[in-house]
């Protein structure tokens, strides 16, 4: 058995870890509401967004677009959202390993990332990192979003990438997020959708005209998709923290239990055995 | 012309917040076009917006709100603004509008090596709807 002090020493490094475990639990559970609720703001945005654009689609099939029409080059690029910070669970690592399972040629991907923990994970693999936006994760804002997506935009027109991916996880509820891979561009829609919504009366017009207010839409209706998927991905990442810390915290105390319970065993046993002692030391006295 | 009959619902929303949502008898606004004043039943339209000031005409009243860079769907019984800025005249910070409209008035009648006109347009715009909204 192990010495009482040994025993004590361990428990009280395991209290202490504890501390920590439930402090950070109680940090994420506030920035997880905080994020939840920046997410909820940003959904009717993008909810009438989607809208449009789908509305406009389906009106004008004909319309050529370098927006619509990819393939100008054979090089992806991916936009992986992660965190910055660790202990969350294996909240950065699922993301990492859906944008390998995708089956993308190292060589021809360009990783933008955002959050600290993907980009190392990914340029581990040897993936070229492009760019490295990651302090956006801290307060993501739609103009960081405006500011990335413009940069991205600008490549794709200049033709150096052909298609844009984002990977970031959904955020279902607050237990479950589901790492997700979503194609920016070229803009792909479902053709029954299409068809399904065209309720009004009198046919929409464009002014000036469906090319221009194309050509602004989908550029906004991008950022606008991906600034979703930034407070998103920030609520799920301090949904998965909070996760993770919930469980260390209770797996903490698990072990506390039983160290303690340790404890007594071996106070217990020290004791019984020194008053056996003083018994056996007065009797041979007498 | 303000009796309930001729209300139609007015939304303005941002990507962080749902700017504003009431009715209103008519809205006017700025479109890459020229102005735009639209009341009920309109045709149904989508149109890019420019920088400038949303006038809505309630029935106890005219709110004002800066705009910048957004488009508008309109429907007949309803009005979306889509706009990635939008600031009530409240929110406005006069003076960083001045120094704004100041600097950019500078780049542009300087028009040093390397500076970017375009940018120094649309902040000197920007900056010009900002003060005019607060008027």
């Amino acid at each position: 058995m192990a010495s009482m002090k040994d025993i004590k020493r361990r428990k009280s490094s395991i209290q202490s870890t504890q501390q920590i475990t439930k402090a950070m639990k109680l940090v994420s559970t506030v920035k997880l509401q905080k994020a939840k609720t920046h997410a909820e703001n940003a959904n009717p945005f993008f909810k009438h967004m989607f809208e449009t654009v789908t509305d406009i689609l389906s009106l004008s099939n004909n319309i050529s677009h370098p927006y619509l029409e990819g393939g100008r080059s054979d090089r992806a690029a991916v936009v992986v959202i992660t965190s910055n910070r660790g202990l969350a669970g294996g909240y950065n690592s699922n993301i990492v390993k859906m944008v390998m399972a995708q089956g993308f040629d190292k060589e021809k991907t360009d990783i933008y990332a955002i959050g600290g923990k993907g980009r190392d994970g990914l340029s581990l693999k040897g993936y070229t990192i492009k760019a490295d936006y990651s302090e956006v994760m801290e307060a993501p804002t739609y103009a960081d979003a405006k500011k990335i997506c413009d940069a991205i935009l600008k490549s794709f027109l200049d033709g150096e990438i052909g298609e844009i991916y984002l990977a970031y996880a959904h955020f279902k509820n607050t237990v479950v997020n589901v790492p997700t891979m979503l194609k920016l561009l070229p803009v792909e829609f479902d053709e029954k959708e299409e068809t399904d919504n065209k309720a009004l009366a009198a046919p929409m017009e464009y002014e000036p005209d469906e090319e221009e207010v194309l050509n602004l839409v989908i550029p906004k209706y991008v950022t606008s998709l991906f600034y979703g998927a930034l407070v998103e991905a920030l609520a799920s990442e301090n949904g998965a923290r909070m996760q993770a810390m919930d469980s260390a915290t209770s797996n903490a105390e698990e072990m506390i239990d039983d160290l303690s319970l340790k404890y007594n065993r071996a106070r217990q046993g020290a004791i019984t055995q020194e008053l056996t002692e003083i018994i056996a030391g007065a009797a041979a006295i007498s | 012309m303000a009796d309930e009959k001729n209300l139609f619902d007015i939304e303005i929303i941002c990507p962080e917040r749902v700017f504003y949502k009431g009715q209103a008898t008519m809205v006017e606004f700025n479109s890459t076009e020229g102005e735009l004043g639209v009341y009920k039943m309109h045709q149904p339209t989508t149109t890019v917006i420019a920088p400038g000031v949303v006038t809505i005409h309630e029935l106890d009243g005219i709110k004002k709100a800066a705009v910048h860079s957004g488009f508008a769907e309109i429907k007949p019984e309803k009005v979306s603004i889509l706009a990635e800025i939008a600031e009530w005249p409240e929110e406005i910070d006069v003076e960083r509008a001045k120094a704004a409209k100041d600097r950019a008035e500078k780049r542009l009648s300087e028009r040093a090596e390397g500076t970017d006109i375009i940018r120094a347009e649309v902040a000197l715009k920007k900056a010009l709807v900002r003060l005019e909204t607060r008027k």
